[in-house]
């Protein structure tokens, strides 16, 4: 039994790892061969659509902080950029980023290309506008801020001004994609890109609905993010589709075997904020221990978020890049959205408790959840722990305080199920 | 004491107590005068008052309000103005605003408009997205649709209709109020010992509690007599100050970082109300008019990000024309903006060669020493240099 949960779980890394690989070599070629020409964006809601169209190389500075703190080489960066004049209490993310720009760009993962394009897209993180605009200060390349008006109706909608808006600045990134690669966008190839997104969103919206099942085939916050970075960097494309339809198959294939991601599911939670990279596995074996397995999580909407039933429409192309961009993610929907995201996600998920890890690094995610905890314990019930550490920076991690605060709630949440599951067994008596 | 002296020991007083009161007490004398309170950086107040109804500048409680609520919604790691004015609605003291509005800042000041809608759901709660695309054609167009649909909030609030005319006159006096603040602002930049930066601020800031019109007032009666000071210039060094454009320095340090030895010639302290160099355009479609002027004319910020030129341009360029000698960047703990900039700045001022001191505060601090000293040694370093 044990066994066949491990083969279904490494296929999808296996392909997982070999895409990523593939792509950093392909990165690494920009960056050391000048093969192809870099353009830097951002995760929450890109327009990776309209790069892919070019065949221009998606560069990502936020995954690759995020492989810096994975493989425990980030804080050297942070300190180079704090020594540069960064201040401790900015952005971490950004700090290794800049640490590693302004050296030789080398990592244990790839060489990473100069930018030929400097693509903001500001989808919520206010953080993003001075990231991109200190490495554009920092080298040659054009920086063009594609703003996203964050959505702050009551609807929760953008207004058509907000669409007009965002697909006319997609039309000057066009524009610029043009004059960069000296080619005309083939509108037809775009449409078949957007189409391939749509199948995507459609298949990682169906994983995503799995874990309604109990046991869960999966860790939606822990097993998610092998899921995200081919959802980011390779959204889009051939490959991307069939590692989709790899996991789909391999997580409904758990469902039938009554398998999850461990031995006993004991608690449900869903999970609210970025994972802390540079502790990932001791974070997940403070849960783990518990029984514990995170049904739904925000995080995992950052870059879109398609469960929710979102597709990209490719008879509109444009259109519907600036809706996933305005719309269909995380980061661009106002505090009070995400408390409904989070309400559906314990309700629909059939969740015992809500974990807020709250990251320094990242204020957008974190700023003001105290007040997010206030909802769901005195609004909602809903049992909720709020933790704190970091997205990036290791000194922000403390083990045994982190394992004291998870410990005590799950203790209480065990003796709250026991006595709940007594009072049934007395109420059937 | 002249009369301008005592205007702003009177002041001071009640801007070191609580900064609001005034405010509160205006709707106390006015109680059917309709209140939206401007949460730092940029307000259109124009909108406001062309729809009957008094901005008020929400920036922040000052250094005597105890924050005992608010910390358990917003981390340890979070700026104090986004705590304190929770603080200030969760002890009942904005009771006395009608709307509130936010704008996209920063991330914080962002879910502080969330955290607001829910917990006073009386409060109409506004939000601001400012393009950030400074160069797209079609960023006026997106910010007349902001401002359109902003005004028609603020006429559901207040019954009025915002008429081109009457929004026309709102620019224009809004217009007179900047301008006059920038004769203030000339004065201490030509000759800072006939007006220190506490009399500077005391000045600005009563004019984002107070109607319009009564500022303007004010500040027509102060002119003259500080156009008449003629004070003896002390050996201090001269220099700029940038990174305060949101919290507010406690008026103590702001004291105390002259009287260590500074004479500041300009600033970027409430920024959000004198937000424009020269005049809006009273002619023509008034609220082009407002998004043509956030796009092309208002003055930087930090959290105004403008890819046409360099960020530490504006700096330089302040430095150079008000002749000053040195930098001084006070920057608010914990702010994240004001915080990259200085990343940016200090490699600028570097590479030019203009010496700068960078500082952090809170507006809820109230020990100066180490501020102080700080400045007293960087004075020392210049002026025996």
């Amino acid at each position: 039994m044990e066994k066949e949960k491990t083969s279904y779980q490494g296929q999808m890394h296996l392909l997982q790892k070999d895409m990523m690989g593939r792509y950093f070599e392909r990165v690494t070629r920009a960056a050391e061969a000048g093969e192809g020409k870099a353009v830097y964006m951002l995760i929450s809601g890109n327009p990776v659509e309209l790069i892919q169209a070019f065949d221009l190389i998606p560069v990502y500075p936020e995954i690759d902080a995020l492989q810096l703190a994975v493989k425990k080489s980030a804080l050297p960066f942070i300190q180079k950029a704090e020594e540069l004049g960064y201040s401790m209490d900015n952005c971490a993310y950004v700090k290794a980023d800049v640490g590693l720009f302004l050296g030789d760009r080398k990592t244990p993962f790839a060489t990473i290309p100069l930018p030929s394009l400097i693509l903001c897209n500001y989808v919520g993180c206010n953080v993003y506008l001075q990231w991109f605009e200190h490495l554009a200060e920092y080298c040659s390349g054009e920086l063009y801020n594609l703003d996203i008006p964050f959505l702050r109706d009551p609807s929760g909608v953008p207004s058509k001004e907000d669409i007009v808006y965002v697909v006319r600045q997609l039309e000057e990134v066009i524009e610029i994609c043009e004059r960069l690669t000296g080619k005309k966008l083939d509108y037809a190839r775009l449409k078949a890109i957007v189409s391939r997104s749509s199948e995507t969103g459609d298949m990682w919206s169906r994983i995503k609905a799995l874990t309604k099942n109990i046991p869960s085939p999966f860790d939606a916050y822990f097993d998610s993010v092998t899921m995200m970075a081919p959802l980011y960097c390779l959204r889009g494309t051939e490959e991307g589709v069939r590692f989709f339809e790899t996991a789909l198959k391999e997580m409904e294939e758990k469902v039938r075997m009554g398998t999850g991601p461990l031995p006993e599911e004991r608690f449900r939670f869903i999970i609210e904020g970025p994972p802390p990279w540079p502790y990932l596995r001791t974070f997940r074996d403070l849960f783990s221990k518990w029984g514990a397995v995170a049904v739904a999580s925000t995080y995992s909407t950052v870059g879109g978020l398609w469960e929710f039933g979102f597709r990209h429409d490719p008879n509109h192309p444009l259109e519907s890049i600036a809706q996933h961009m305005l719309q269909w993610n995380v980061t661009n929907r106002n505090f009070l959205q995400r408390y409904q995201q989070i309400r559906r996600y314990v309700e629909e998920w059939q969740a015992d408790a809500l974990v807020i890890h709250s990251v320094k690094s990242c204020r957008l995610f974190s700023a003001g959840q105290g007040d997010m905890r206030e909802y769901f314990t005195k609004e909602l019930n809903v049992p909720t722990l709020l933790i704190e550490s970091d997205i990036e920076d290791p000194r922000y991690f403390s083990e045994a305080q982190l394992k004291n605060r998870i410990d005590a709630f799950f203790e209480s949440l065990e003796h709250k199920k026991i006595l709940h599951a007594g009072a049934e067994a007395g109420g059937a008596a | 004491m002249t009369t301008v002296e005592n205007l702003i020991t009177s002041y001071r007083e009640s801007l070191e107590n609580s900064p609001l009161q005034i405010a509160a007490e205006y709707k106390h004398q006015h109680p059917d005068q309709k209140i939206v309170g401007c949460y730092p950086v940029y307000t259109p107040v124009e909108l406001i008052h062309a729809a009957g109804m008094l901005p008020v500048g929400v920036i922040g409680a000052g250094n005597r309000l105890e924050i005992a609520h608010a910390d358990s919604r917003f981390q340890s790691f979070v700026c104090s103005i986004v705590k304190s004015t929770l603080e200030l609605g969760l002890t009942d003291k904005l009771n006395f605003l009608d709307g509130i509005v936010f704008h996209s800042i920063c991330d914080p000041a962002r879910n502080l408009g969330s955290v607001f809608k829910r917990n006073f759901p009386n409060l109409m709660v506004e939000y601001i997205h400012f393009p950030q695309n400074m160069t797209s054609p079609h960023s006026i167009d997106y910010l007349i649709a902001e401002y359109r649909r902003l005004g028609a909030s603020y006429e559901q609030l207040s019954g009025k209709k915002i008429s081109d005319d009457r929004l026309r006159e709102s620019i224009a006096v809004y217009n007179s109020q900047r301008s006059l603040l920038r004769e203030l602002y000339a004065i201490r930049r030509e000759s800072p010992q006939n007006l220190s930066t506490v009399e500077c601020y005391i000045l600005t800031r009563i004019g984002t509690l107070i109607p319009p019109d009564e500022h303007i007032g004010i500040l027509r009666e102060a002119l003259p007599e500080l156009h008449r000071r003629n004070e003896k210039p002390k050996d201090r060094i001269k220099v700029v100050l940038e990174g305060s454009f949101c919290e507010q320095p406690p008026i103590e340090l702001l004291d105390g970082l002259e009287s260590a030895g500074c004479y500041i010639l300009d600033d970027d302290i409430l920024t959000g109300w004198r937000w424009f160099a020269d005049d809006i355009e009273t002619e023509g479609d008034p609220l082009r008019n407002l998004a043509n002027a956030y796009i092309n004319r208002s003055v930087y910020s930090g959290v105004k990000h403008d890819t046409r030129e360099p960020k530490a341009k504006h700096l330089i360029d302040k430095f150079k024309e008000t002749g000053a000698s040195a930098v001084l960047i006070l920057a608010a703990k914990f702010c994240e903006p004001a915080l990259f900039d200085y990343a940016l700045y200090k490699r600028a001022l570097e590479k030019e060669g203009i010496p700068h001191l960078c500082l952090e505060f809170e507006e809820k601090m109230w020990i100066f020493d180490k501020a102080r000293t700080e400045v007293e040694t960087f004075v020392e370093s210049m002026l025996f240099d």
